[in-house]
């Protein structure tokens, strides 16, 4: 029985080519309106989870449910609520931008009265309206990506599943790029992206899975992995003018050390998000806050942390 | 297992949209340039025979299909049995693979519909692209025989040309459906053309050595046997079924296309015609086993297809 808060539950998902397991009975769920990451090196299991989840690519074992439906059975009623933009994107090189949505717009069965309008306005919201009209083959590469997504805005998904959206892209096409999936989540769609490139994504993804050889190593948020495996999920950055509040900072529940790191400033290292503790033992300290800033565990750390200690393991045994 | 929807959900859309590339193409184009010079040089190197040799033959326009000047090899029907196959591998060679290499085949899948669609669609498409091409080669031949012979065609003549034309797409159909097959095995389209080349160059030299092969494999020594063997291996390649089929048709006075035994020659009056059933009921295995070829190739691909990973 799925919840009614999760678009999309998978339970012992396994797949397998040839008898050898390249997706070994994962399970996770994707709540409404979160953007879920899958991550990990290439070769994972993330892009075949992905197929299986879509119903592009059978499921060995165990089963998927996406927004109720199975994708198995009922692969149609998913991937009309489906929004997928693959990696490395393709477009039809000699139609325009418009014209390749005018295509997929009809396969989606999108009435001709409101297709114009879908176009257009989905072109709009990821700034491709001004070249509409031309031809596919003259776009850059996070164009392409850009289009991909405009194709899921006007199939006005409730889930996009973006595989690989900001590989081999620039800094900028990068961050524009992860402006217009953040954009998605307050349209209330659901993301689910793969990325190998974990400090990219790192920033948008309410939770991650990170993969390994068809498993899910770890899973949860950044904070909770960052606290699983280092032992801190969270840096705050203080700055405060004023003695007496460090003691308190020191004391406060989940707080695992506090460290100078200049004038008036100090690193606080927690298992949880003690920004507002931090400043209320200032404040009551008779201090002055000057800056409070929080960053999590870096993905990139986590997860190759997690693998030493896992060889670490192996050795030792 | 019943899968929700129809399989054929979005069929129209794939074809129109496959249409619309097929007829702006630069292939197209090319293909329009061949319908007119095998048009003109077919009725023109067919003409001057049919006004001198049979200018009281009854059906004197269908000789404008399988008649040839003197000293030249080719009557209209024999370029066609060469054109066909090229244009129709032509055609269908890329259709998948190059869909798996543009990387547009998981985006068009990942729309709702199933994969049914874009092969049916795909199929079609190149299909009747192909059906435009000859019935206006077809219309071309007929006009330009009205205008140089100042005749109209019989009423059974126009119906042996339209059963002609019928047969020549059911043949492109064959090799349309081979050109979709490698283009689904193979990710590579200049593998998959030139395999399909290499065959289609295979079943032409075919019918050469079918005969040594009935002899090497049969057990049996008696002469009718072997020869029949040997007609049936023939047979296994497009071109001889769509030379007996055509030969039967346009030439009424075909009376078989096996061997013909004295008990078949009682009481006939040869070189008489043979009435359009006859006829057809000569070519009708043929013609069946043209149009079973198609689609035994079409469903081989389609199996191929529906079992193959999608990502590229």
């Amino acid at each position: 029985m799925m919840s009614a808060d999760n678009v999309i539950e998978a339970q012992g998902l396994t797949k397998r080519y040839d008898g050898v397991a390249v997706v070994k009975a994962i399970s996770f769920s994707v709540a409404r309106g979160e953007i879920f990451g899958l991550l990990g090196p290439n070769g994972a299991g993330k892009t075949t989870t992905i197929l299986m989840l879509l119903g592009l690519s059978d499921i060995s074992e165990g089963q998927a449910r996406v927004l109720g439906h199975d994708p198995v059975r009922e692969p149609l009623a998913v991937k009309r609520r489906v929004g997928y933009l693959p990696d490395q994107v393709g477009f039809y090189d000699n139609l325009s931008a418009a014209d390749n949505l005018r295509y997929t717009a009809r396969l989606m069965g999108i009435d001709r009265d409101e297709r114009e309008e879908k176009i257009a306005a989905s072109l709009d919201h990821v700034g491709l309206h001004d070249v509409a009209d031309h031809a596919v083959q003259t776009f850059s590469r996070g164009m392409r990506q850009r289009l991909g997504l405009a194709e899921i805005l006007m199939k006005d998904a409730q889930i996009a599943i973006l595989d690989e959206p900001t590989s081999g892209l620039d800094p900028q096409a990068t961050a524009e790029l992860l402006q217009i999936i953040r954009n998605l989540k307050t349209r209330n769609v659901s993301v689910l992206l793969s990325s190998h490139l974990l400090d990219r994504v790192q920033s948008i993804c309410d939770r991650v899975a990170l993969f390994n050889k068809g498993e899910i190593a770890l899973l949860g948020t950044v904070g909770e992995l960052g606290q699983q495996v280092l032992g801190i999920g969270y840096y705050v950055d203080l700055e405060a003018e004023g003695a007496g509040a460090l003691e308190k900072i020191k004391s406060l529940p989940g707080v695992r050390s506090v460290e100078p790191a200049g004038p008036n400033h100090v690193r606080i290292y927690a298992e949880r998000d003690v920004r507002s503790d931090a400043a209320a033992a200032v404040i009551s300290a008779g201090g002055r806050l000057l800056r409070l800033s929080v960053e999590t565990a870096s993905l990139d750390l986590i997860y190759n942390r997690y693998f030493e200690n896992a060889a670490g393991a192996r050795h030792a045994a | 297992m019943q899968r929700e929807g129809s399989a054929l959900h979005g069929v129209g859309v794939v074809f129109l949209k496959e249409l619309s590339d097929h007829f702006i193409s630069i292939r197209m184009r090319v293909l329009e340039w061949i319908v007119v010079l095998v048009g003109v040089l077919a009725v023109f190197n067919a003409i001057q025979q049919v006004k001198e040799t049979t200018a009281e033959d009854p059906f004197l326009f269908l000789k404008l299909f399988t008649t040839a000047r003197e000293g030249l090899p080719f009557t209209f029907v024999s370029f066609l049995s060469i054109l066909v196959p090229l244009i129709a591998i032509g055609m269908s060679f890329d259709s998948i693979n190059g869909e798996h290499n543009r990387r547009t085949l998981s985006r068009i899948l990942a729309q709702p519909i199933y994969r049914d669609a874009l092969l049916f669609g795909k199929f079609l498409a190149g299909l009747f692209t192909l059906s435009v091409c000859f019935v206006a080669l077809w219309l071309l031949v007929i006009g330009l025989g009205l205008y140089v012979l100042g005749l109209p065609p019989s009423s059974e003549e126009l119906v042996r040309a339209l059963i002609f034309l019928f047969v020549t797409i059911a043949y492109a159909g064959v090799w349309l459906a081979l050109g979709m097959l490698f283009s689904i095995v193979f990710r590579s389209a200049a593998t998959a053309v030139l395999v399909s080349l290499g065959l289609w160059l295979f079943l032409l030299i075919w019918p050469t050595f079918a005969p040594y092969l009935a002899i090497a494999a049969s057990p049996s020594s008696d002469e009718e046997t072997l020869i029949l063997a040997a007609q049936y291996l023939q047979r296994l390649s497009p071109n001889i079924l769509y030379g007996e089929t055509v030969v039967a048709i346009l030439n009424p006075t075909t009376r078989s296309l096996g061997p013909i035994y004295l008990s078949q020659l009682q009481g006939a009056v040869l070189g008489a015609p043979m009435p359009l059933g006859e006829s057809m009921m000569i070519a009708w295995p043929q013609i069946v086993g043209l149009v079973a070829g198609t689609i035994l190739l079409f469903v081989l691909g389609y199996v191929i297809f529906q079992r193959q990973e999608v990502r590229a």
